[in-house]
């Protein structure tokens, strides 16, 4: 174990203590404590920025199930780093700003805590691991502590039925990500991620591939909120504000994105991985930024704005794909994944802030709501401020950075279609058109989201509680996310080596780079290029929008914000449950015959196909012993008092019958040289018919059939391949036996009962010697029944008492 | 003898099978305990019979009739003979609490 396995146990580790934390220092609020995490861990990670810079990679494993190749090994690269800081940077910020967010008096704290860090370090988890069955089960720890802490109000149906789909779209695709990982095992023989990215060829060519890849990425695009599977996220943010900003923009919806950009040295450079990554990418771009515009709920409204960025960088890392295809680090290629990981770290900067502004919002006037919002800007100066430059930067607005990666992300898909590949110069053309109208709409929710809160006249009278600007404490974190915001816009290169060039080089993983860095340079200025005429023509075009907003939101289409995806999963879980009801009910009778019959009728085949898949039935008649009259006779009996025991209307006698099979039976096993088995049979069916006769004693009335008996044709089928398949079984086993000769395990009874246990009657030393341990067992469960006798029949029930 | 008797065994199981199917809780008792007897048989007899005396040393004799399964079917006679018992007590107190035995009309009521 090295000190990186105990970073990512650590908030588990931590998590066990929260409870008792909250339990015996109630008067401070336990997120001071939990504070300490993140923020250590942050520290922790940091100097590693230097050596990953520098070109290294760390790699520490502890064998975990060798045998399955399953190793619980922490790889860490720039790519890896990158998300560490996030998760433990904002994950610090988030802590600190859910201390004033949640109050210590009213709310479960405690409960809220313990979710957050066990999200922490599965995520870190996540980041982390090399070893995909280790990944998968931080992945799906990921989606649990989501769940979790969505239903944290949960009191609210809403939140209960937010949690609900988000485990439901996100477990799916959870699921079908383990059956690819189990596929990339059979194609490799590993799980190893970076021994995969070296057999990078093989999995490429394999026939498996396509299903591979799909299954893989329905775990990356439900986690990712990638359209279609993009509905659970909007009912996400039923879940308190500082798990919106860190889980639902921040960290969990990039581990989709995460995992895409692992997997492109694996992957990438096949046509299908570009165009079903781009493709997909590109239409959530367009559709959440179209969807966010709809948003009457400021949460709502960035969780819209969070799956169309998602989209974005997908679609960003779709397009950088290609670089793996011609196998040289040409900017061309290589600038759609800088535009990535660029504007995943700007979007994780401004998008945090952004909620932590509306949860402000929501937590000092009491709604979300944009029309009845309105006019906070000299009310909450501070906030406004934060929300205008995180606004800017998501709108893509000099100077901040927002503007920079957005310039890089026109620059990308323009380029894209120069590629040369894949029909890109022609079925290309759509990536600049639909990503320009994008991101149109992108600057028309931003100017929603601010101008509708915080412009226009304040009335005091539309809100529930006095409203003023909020606690020093909850704008800290929003306001060290938005000084970022500004850092990183006019200082970009500050990034550029130590985290962006690292990045790049763990997602183009294998070019061929003869030892130097990924060109990463990042400039306000590039002169009157098209991506400066683009910007140019989204502000103008996207004002004009906004500015007509008062024509348009009469529209229809505008009024109703729901998604329309959001129905058809509605209806078809309801369907699932509706259509699970009708199966069951039709085959739960609650009759104990039917329940009986499936038994039969499913032994039988499954008895039956395997004796006839492996030609068992063995029919020979030459090793059979001789019969005597005598012992035809006694069958003969046998046969008749059994076959009549169907037919007989008076219990009385049927037990009578049955005691008489019974006897008949131990004269078998006198003829069958078994003495002590006779003995016994006969002592116990003694015993038993007096018991029958008690029963009846004491109940005269259940001496008599209350019905006539009827003949079932259906039910006589069942028993009668029920018998036949036994007597060909039982038939068939003795004659392999007898055939294969094996030497019985007895041999050993036989010939040591005398010199080990002292006793000639081998039965009984087996029962008492060898086997003793079983019989005392024996009597122990003879015991049970008969305290269950006893039990059921003294019970004395009240009336109405249930059973 | 051992067709004979895999006849007989599957004869039992036949006849066990039909009476758990049938509606009166008494004959599922009686079902059950036919299919124990069928059991018993059939562990017997796959072993082989007639394979030699009795299992008892002291006699003289060198060839055996094979003394582990008897061991298992004089477990198996005990323990079937507890589940029997058992059974029998339940229906016993199912039919006085429900005043039937009819496994049709026992269907649906508060105790099920």
């Amino acid at each position: 174990m090295s000190l990186m396995h105990w970073a990512i146990l650590l908030p588990f580790i931590f998590a066990i203590f929260v409870p008792i934390l909250y339990k015996y220092i109630r008067p401070v609020h336990t997120g001071w404590f939990v504070l300490i995490i993140p923020t250590v861990l942050f520290l922790y990670f940091l100097p590693y920025i230097s050596s990953i810079a520098n070109g290294e990679t760390f790699y520490e494993a502890v064998p975990w199930v060798p045998s399955l190749g399953i190793d619980f090994a922490a790889f860490l690269d720039g790519w890896s780093l990158l998300f560490v800081l996030l998760i433990t940077g904002i994950g610090a910020l988030v802590v600190l700003y859910s201390i004033y967010y949640l109050d210590k008096k009213h709310e479960a704290i405690h409960n809220f805590y313990v979710y957050l860090l066990l999200f922490m370090g599965a995520m870190l988890g996540v980041v982390l691991s090399d070893n995909l069955i280790v990944l998968y089960v931080f992945w799906e720890l990921t989606s649990l502590s989501s769940t979790l802490l969505i239903s944290y109000w949960f009191q609210r149906d809403a939140s209960i039925a937010g949690a609900q789909k988000s485990l439901n779209i996100t477990v799916f695709g959870g699921f079908a990500m383990l059956a690819g990982f189990a596929l990339l095992y059979v194609i490799t023989g590993t799980f190893s991620i970076q021994e995969m990215i070296g057999q990078a060829d093989v999995v490429i060519n394999h026939e498996l591939f396509l299903p591979t890849m799909i299954l893989i990425l329905l775990g990356a695009f439900t986690k990712s909120a990638q359209f279609p599977f993009h509905i659970w996220l909007p009912d996400a943010m039923e879940a308190p504000t500082p798990v919106s900003a860190y889980l639902h923009s921040a960290t969990m919806v990039k581990a989709g994105i995460y995992l895409v950009a692992r997997f492109t040295p694996v992957f990438g450079g096949a046509p299908e991985w570009f165009w079903v990554i781009s493709g997909f990418g590109l239409f959530t771009l367009l559709w959440g930024s179209l969807s966010a515009i709809r948003q009457k709920d400021l949460k709502g409204l960035l969780a819209y704005s969070t799956i169309s960025q998602l989209g974005m960088v997908m679609c960003l890392l779709g397009l950088g794909s290609a670089a793996l295809y011609f196998d040289e680090a040409n900017e061309l290629y290589t600038v759609a994944i800088l535009a990535a990981v660029f504007h995943l770290f700007n979007h994780a900067t401004f998008k945090g802030s952004l909620f932590m502004c509306a949860g402000i919002v929501d937590h000092e006037t009491g709604t979300r709501d944009i029309r009845s919002l309105g006019g906070l800007m000299l009310v909450m100066p501070a906030t406004a401020t934060i929300s205008l430059i995180g606004a800017a930067s998501m709108a893509g607005l000099p100077p901040f950075n927002g503007f920079l990666s957005k310039e890089h992300f026109f620059m990308a898909i323009t380029d894209a279609t120069q590629y040369g590949i894949f029909n890109m110069e022609t079925a290309g053309m759509l990536f600049p058109v639909i990503g320009w109208v994008a991101s149109v709409f992108t600057f028309v929710y931003c100017c929603i989201f601010f101008f509708k809160t915080f412009a226009g006249p304040f009335n005091a009278d539309r809100f529930a509680k006095t409203v003023h600007e909020a606690p020093v404490g909850m704008l800290i974190s929003p306001a060290i996310l938005g000084l970022i915001v500004i850092t990183v816009g006019l200082f970009p290169n500050l990034l550029s080596q130590s985290i962006i060039e690292p990045s790049m080089a763990s997602i183009l993983n294998g070019l061929p780079m003869d030892n130097e860095a990924f060109a990463v340079d990042i400039e306000h200025w590039h002169g009157f290029s098209a991506e400066l005429f683009m910007t140019i023509g989204v502000i103008a075009f996207g004002s004009l929008i906004y500015v007509s907003m008062g024509k348009w939101k009469e529209l229809s289409i505008y009024k109703k914000s729901e998604d329309v995806f959001s129905p058809l999963y509605d209806s078809s879980i309801s369907g699932l449950i509706k259509g699970s009801q009708k199966i069951t009910n039709v085959q739960m009778t609650g009759r104990l015959r039917d329940y009986f019959a499936y038994i039969s009728v499913f032994f039988l085949i499954v008895v039956g196909w395997t004796m006839i898949r492996y030609d068992a039935f063995a029919i020979d008649l030459q090793y059979i012993s001789e019969v005597n009259s005598f012992e035809v006779a006694l069958v003969v009996l046998l046969l008749v008092s059994v076959l009549s025991l169907p037919f007989i209307q008076q219990r009385v006698a049927a037990i009578v019958m049955l005691g008489f099979i019974g006897f008949l039976i131990a004269l078998f096993f006198v003829n069958l040289r078994s003495a002590d088995l006779a003995l016994t049979q006969l002592l116990i069916e003694t015993v038993l018919v007096i018991l029958f006769m008690l029963a009846f004693y004491h109940l005269p009335e259940l001496r008599k059939e209350t019905k006539r008996l009827t003949f079932n044709w259906t039910n006589a089928l069942i028993s009668f391949g029920v018998g036949l398949m036994v007597t060909l079984v039982a038939f068939s086993a003795f004659t392999f036996g007898q055939e294969n000769d094996f030497s019985p395990i007895s041999e050993y009874y036989i010939e040591n009962s005398a010199d080990l246990a002292g006793g000639y009657n081998m039965v009984n030393v087996v029962l008492v010697d060898f086997r003793g341990l079983d019989t005392v067992l024996e009597v122990l469960v003879l015991g049970i029944a008969a305290l269950a006798v006893i039990a059921v029949i003294r019970l004395k029930l009240k009336e109405g008492d249930d059973v | 003898m051992e067709l004979l008797m895999s006849v007989v065994v599957g004869v039992f199981f036949m006849v066990g099978t039909y009476l758990l199917m049938t509606r009166s809780l008494i004959r599922v008792v009686i079902g059950i305990n036919l299919l124990s007897h069928a059991t018993h048989l059939l562990l017997l007899t796959m072993a082989g019979l007639k394979t030699g005396a009795p299992p008892l040393l002291n006699r003289g004799e060198t060839e055996f009739s094979d003394p582990l399964p008897q061991a298992l079917i004089l477990t198996a006679i005990v323990i079937s003979f507890g589940i029997t018992a058992f059974t029998l007590v339940l229906a016993y107190r199912t039919y006085k609490v429900n005043k039937t035995d009819d496994l049709d009309q026992l269907r649906g009521s508060h105790d099920e």
